[in-house]
């Protein structure tokens, strides 16, 4: 059956987004064949959706700023959870990231003395993401593409190839990462050897052989019904790692956005940028009443204004005033906006208003948010510059992702294989700050790429061989949708459409394990969930393999239904309240949980899926404690601040 | 919130041939025409291929012909169609198709590779580059692109001339030349690259008679005729044509 082409690289990068191209770039750049496998045509990944900016301690807006107040910030976001040296070496690096963007050609918004703009951000002490008006994502990617673009065109140059060192398979999708089998013990055996994928477009097998695999394919939104996230958000890259044998770390932190749009249903989730608050938006209820000045919890109490008077103040006069609520962390606003439209002071469509017409003049609205203006007028025929958006919670990153080292982006467990951006775990703790995404993506894309081509040219000549089993299991695998109505056994029962069960995927996910929890709603979760995977085996195709978007989903669904899983069991398990994790029966933030870690592995790593029966599941946990978080970025905090999250002995050590 | 069933034609095949099939499907309220296509996936057709990823208006992947009109999928509405009309959709006409709504638009990227890179200047580190606002806004608006290539579609030059395609870059390379010959860093010129005289002379800036199609169709309103080709032209003219407005563009940029 294996009749399946074979390419040889040094460094197979899957996904294509900000932290793919910047590592493909690194990695290309530090001497190693690296190719690039995306879902999408290139350029079009789930990054140019960023708006606001990157968060990056260059302090052209502020003169105060460092990195020691980013990585501050960083931490408090997180919660505390945060793996400290990820925080770290992201606030100290992403100022060179972004930078670097501007050699490779990129045009970021100006200040008065001509450097790098920096606007103001929930969470974020000082102004400080680099901005292009509402469409930064876009920037950075086609940043990204163009310096690809322009190391080929030095290839060319050279080999007469373009795609000699660096090359794009686009509309490609990768089901299993190859790992080596064949070598007998000792540090050889289950090192990565390579990747099985299809061709979106022909349907069409082949084998990328490499030492090393960097997997950078985003978030897992798709899981859930009301989601900012693209299509290619259905955790491919999570569920990679987890088949491959490597954990998953604190999967139970979601990241709800505070501001999606509300109406009309089909656009429902899509993001309304958190700039609209950064340059002065303000969120009211049906009473007209700015409401989030009822919730500013106690950790924040100092850092917040009290009163609407200086909130204002502060837009103008930030040295001698506080900060505005509405940029409160997303965590805090979006359950905010929640308990408002619950306790039935929610906006007609079962939101909230976001208001900037009475806020600044509509020329300065149309120049600032210009998408946003746009976004409005064209799909909900809403002219912002005049009246208020509607927007409520909108499901817009995972925090929890592959375990990572800190330094190296390397997964653990699994030799070769790599990981950077939303995929990765640990760097946004609990909770993500906007723009820490963007600056994330470049800094840990560019550590992955460095160290997979390291690790690459460290086995030249031992390259681990791809095992052909492997390669026959994967196309079977993939195949399977096809056959799905032939009657197995043990499996009977009517071939299931695959748009159907990602519906009810989506509703579960949606309304059981969602933005606030409850113990035996996820227990309810997790038993639908079973039922799904078994339901999801029979789910059947028509038609050929030629591009073919049912059979595309029908290979997705074990994606979704592995990470739906790993967020409801590690949910269940954290009895507290922390960041995105809010659990109604377990309301508040408990210091003995902030130096746990839940990990999450495959229960079966042997048997691959097809041995698992439903009940069971297929996630086994496992708790660990996080590393201490060393005494001079401890030193950086005052004892005050941190008696709020550590626990006592971790306050003396 | 009314529903109605409105009346599709799609085209579907490949690249043998293929046809319009006809469709009868639920629309609700505030729905786009993208929102229909994915209902006939998940209802009556889950294999008609449709490329799509942010259905946002921001990644420009779902481009298609709407009733003729090249338009984003995704940020057209239902309720700018009457009722009663029979809404047609294929694919781009100007690209060879791969299957049903998807064509190969592989020609974009290969006129990509063909305009050169931006060129950072020498003698400027990260973090030294100083520019104004105003000296950025040109090429800003030019690189709020978002590849749809509805313009590339659209180009009379390309859409019925598939033997122009070899010498014609189409009008968003060649705003990409434009981007990039206004970039107030870019150090082309040091290297002996004149990225106005390679626009005429290399990507067919030469082809385009301003007919502003493209413009017409930018989702992001983009004045690509206006501010990016005509003034590429009027500086090819000034070049051909007199060496004193050539000699002085040439001190100009370097002093400034």
């Amino acid at each position: 059956m294996s009749v399946v082409d074979r390419q040889e690289w040094d460094v197979v990068v899957v996904g294509a987004g900000g932290a793919g191209l910047r590592a493909a770039i690194e990695a290309r750049e530090r001497g190693a064949r690296t190719a690039v496998i995306c879902k999408s045509l290139f350029g079009k990944a789930h990054t140019v959706m960023a708006e606001g900016g990157i968060a990056a301690a260059m302090a052209n807006a502020n003169e105060h700023d460092n990195w020691q107040v980013h990585f501050r910030d960083t931490m408090r976001g997180g919660k505390f959870l945060n793996q400290w040296r990820m925080a770290e070496l992201h606030a100290q690096e992403a100022p060179d990231r972004v930078w670097e963007l501007e050699t490779w050609g990129a045009l970021f918004d100006r200040t008065k003395d001509g450097r790098i703009s920096q606007r103001n951000f929930g969470g974020h002490e000082y102004p400080r993401l680099a901005h292009v008006g509402d469409r930064t994502g876009l920037e950075l990617i086609r940043t990204l593409q163009q310096k690809i673009v322009a190391l080929q065109q030095e290839d060319f140059k050279e080999t007469g190839d373009y795609e000699s060192r660096l090359k794009v398979f686009q509309e490609c999708t990768v089901t299993r990462v190859l790992k080596d089998t064949a070598s007998e013990g000792g540090s050889a055996a289950g090192r990565v050897s390579g990747v099985f994928a299809y061709e979106r477009e022909t349907g069409r097998f082949f084998v990328l052989e490499a030492p090393a695999v960097v997997i950078a394919t985003g978030g897992i939104g798709k899981s859930f019904k009301v989601t900012s996230n693209s299509w290619e958000y259905t955790g491919d890259g999570h569920a990679l790692a987890l088949l491959a044998g490597a954990p998953l770390l604190n999967m139970e932190f979601v990241q709800f956005h505070p501001t999606g749009m509300v109406w009309p249903p089909s656009v429902k989730g899509i993001l309304v940028t958190e700039s609209v608050r950064g340059d002065g938006g303000v969120l009211r209820n049906s009473e007209g009443k700015r409401f989030m000045f009822d919730y500013i919890p106690d950790v924040f109490k100092e850092k917040y204004a009290e009163s609407e008077e200086e909130a204002d103040r502060w837009y103008e006069d930030p040295e001698n005033n506080r900060r505005p609520p509405e940029l409160l962390p997303r965590d805090e606003v979006a359950r905010a906006i929640n308990a408002e439209v619950k306790a039935g002071r929610g906006s007609p469509h079962g939101g909230v208003f976001l208001d900037v017409s009475t806020r600044m003049p509509a020329e300065v609205i149309r120049r600032r948010l210009p998408s946003m203006y746009h976004q409005f007028k064209e799909l909900a025929d809403v002219d912002i510059t005049a009246e208020a958006m509607e927007v409520g919670p909108t499901c817009h990153y995972v925090m929890g992702g592959i375990a990572v080292d800190s330094d190296t982006a390397a997964a653990r467990g699994v030799p070769g294989l790599f990981a950077a951006g939303e995929v990765a775990g640990g760097m946004h703790g609990s909770n993500r700050l906007g723009g820490n995404s963007l600056s994330d993506l470049l800094v840990f894309g560019r550590r992955a790429g460095w160290h997979a081509a390291e690790y690459a040219q460290g086995v030249t000549y031992q390259r681990p061989p791809v095992d052909d089993a492997q390669v026959n299991a994967a196309a079977a695998e993939a195949l399977r949708p096809f056959s799905a109505e032939a009657d197995r056994e043990g499996e009977a029962g009517p071939p299931e459409n695959p748009y159907t069960l990602h519906q009810e995927l989506q509703q579960t996910m949606n309304d059981l394990v969602g933005i606030i929890r409850r113990e035996g709603e996820m227990e309810q979760a997790l038993r639908k969930l079973a039922e799904l995977r078994v339901r999801a085996r029979r789910a059947g195709v028509e038609g050929h393999r030629q591009f073919n978007p049912g059979w595309h989903l029908a290979l997705d669904l074990r994606n979704m239904l592995l990470v739906s899983e790993c967020v409801a069991r590690a949910a269940l398990e954290r009895t507290e309240s922390r960041g995105g994790h809010t659990r109604e029966d377990h309301p508040t933030m408990d210091r003995k949980w902030r130096n746990v870690n839940l990990l999450c592995t495959l229960a079966d790593p042997t048997g691959g899926l097809a041995a698992t029966d439903s009940g069971r599941g297929q996630i086994r946990l496992a708790r660990e404690s996080t590393a201490p978080i060393r005494p001079d970025l401890l030193a950086l905090f005052e004892k005050e601040e941190l008696v709020k999250y550590l626990a006592e002995e971790e306050l003396y050590e | 919130m009314s529903s109605y069933e409105a009346r599709f034609k799609v085209w579907r095949g490949d690249e043998q041939g293929g046809g319009l099939e006809d469709f009868t499907v639920e629309v609700n309220d505030g729905e786009v025409v993208l929102d229909i296509v994915h209902r006939l996936q998940a209802t009556q057709a889950p294999d008609l291929a449709v490329r799509w990823n942010c259905k946002a208006g921001k990644c420009g992947s779902c481009s298609a012909e709407i009733n003729g009109r090249p338009r984003l999928m995704c940020m057209t509405r239902m309720s700018v169609f009457d009722r009663a009309e029979t809404i047609t959709v294929t694919p781009l006409r100007t690209f060879p198709v791969i299957r049903d709504l998807v064509t190969d638009v592989g020609f974009n990227y290969r006129k990509a590779r063909e305009v050169p890179a931006f060129v950072p200047p020498a003698g400027l580190g990260a973090g030294e580059y100083r520019m104004m606002q105003e000296d950025v806004d040109r090429s800003q608006e030019f690189r709020k692109c978002i590849e749809c290539f509805l313009c590339q579609d659209t180009c009379h030059v390309v859409r019925d001339h598939e033997e122009n395609k070899t010498a014609f870059a189409g009008p968003r390379f060649l705003m990409r030349i434009a981007e990039l010959d206004m970039h107030p860093l870019d150090a082309a010129a040091e290297t002996g690259l004149d990225r106005g005289r390679t626009a005429q002379d290399e990507h067919g800036l030469g082809y385009c008679n301003i007919t502003k199609c493209c413009t017409e169709v930018c989702p992001e309103g983009i004045k690509i005729t206006d501010n990016a080709l005509i003034p590429m032209k009027e500086r090819a003219v000034d070049r051909k044509y007199d060496p004193l407005v050539w000699l002085g563009s040439k001190i100009r940029r370097r002093s400034s």
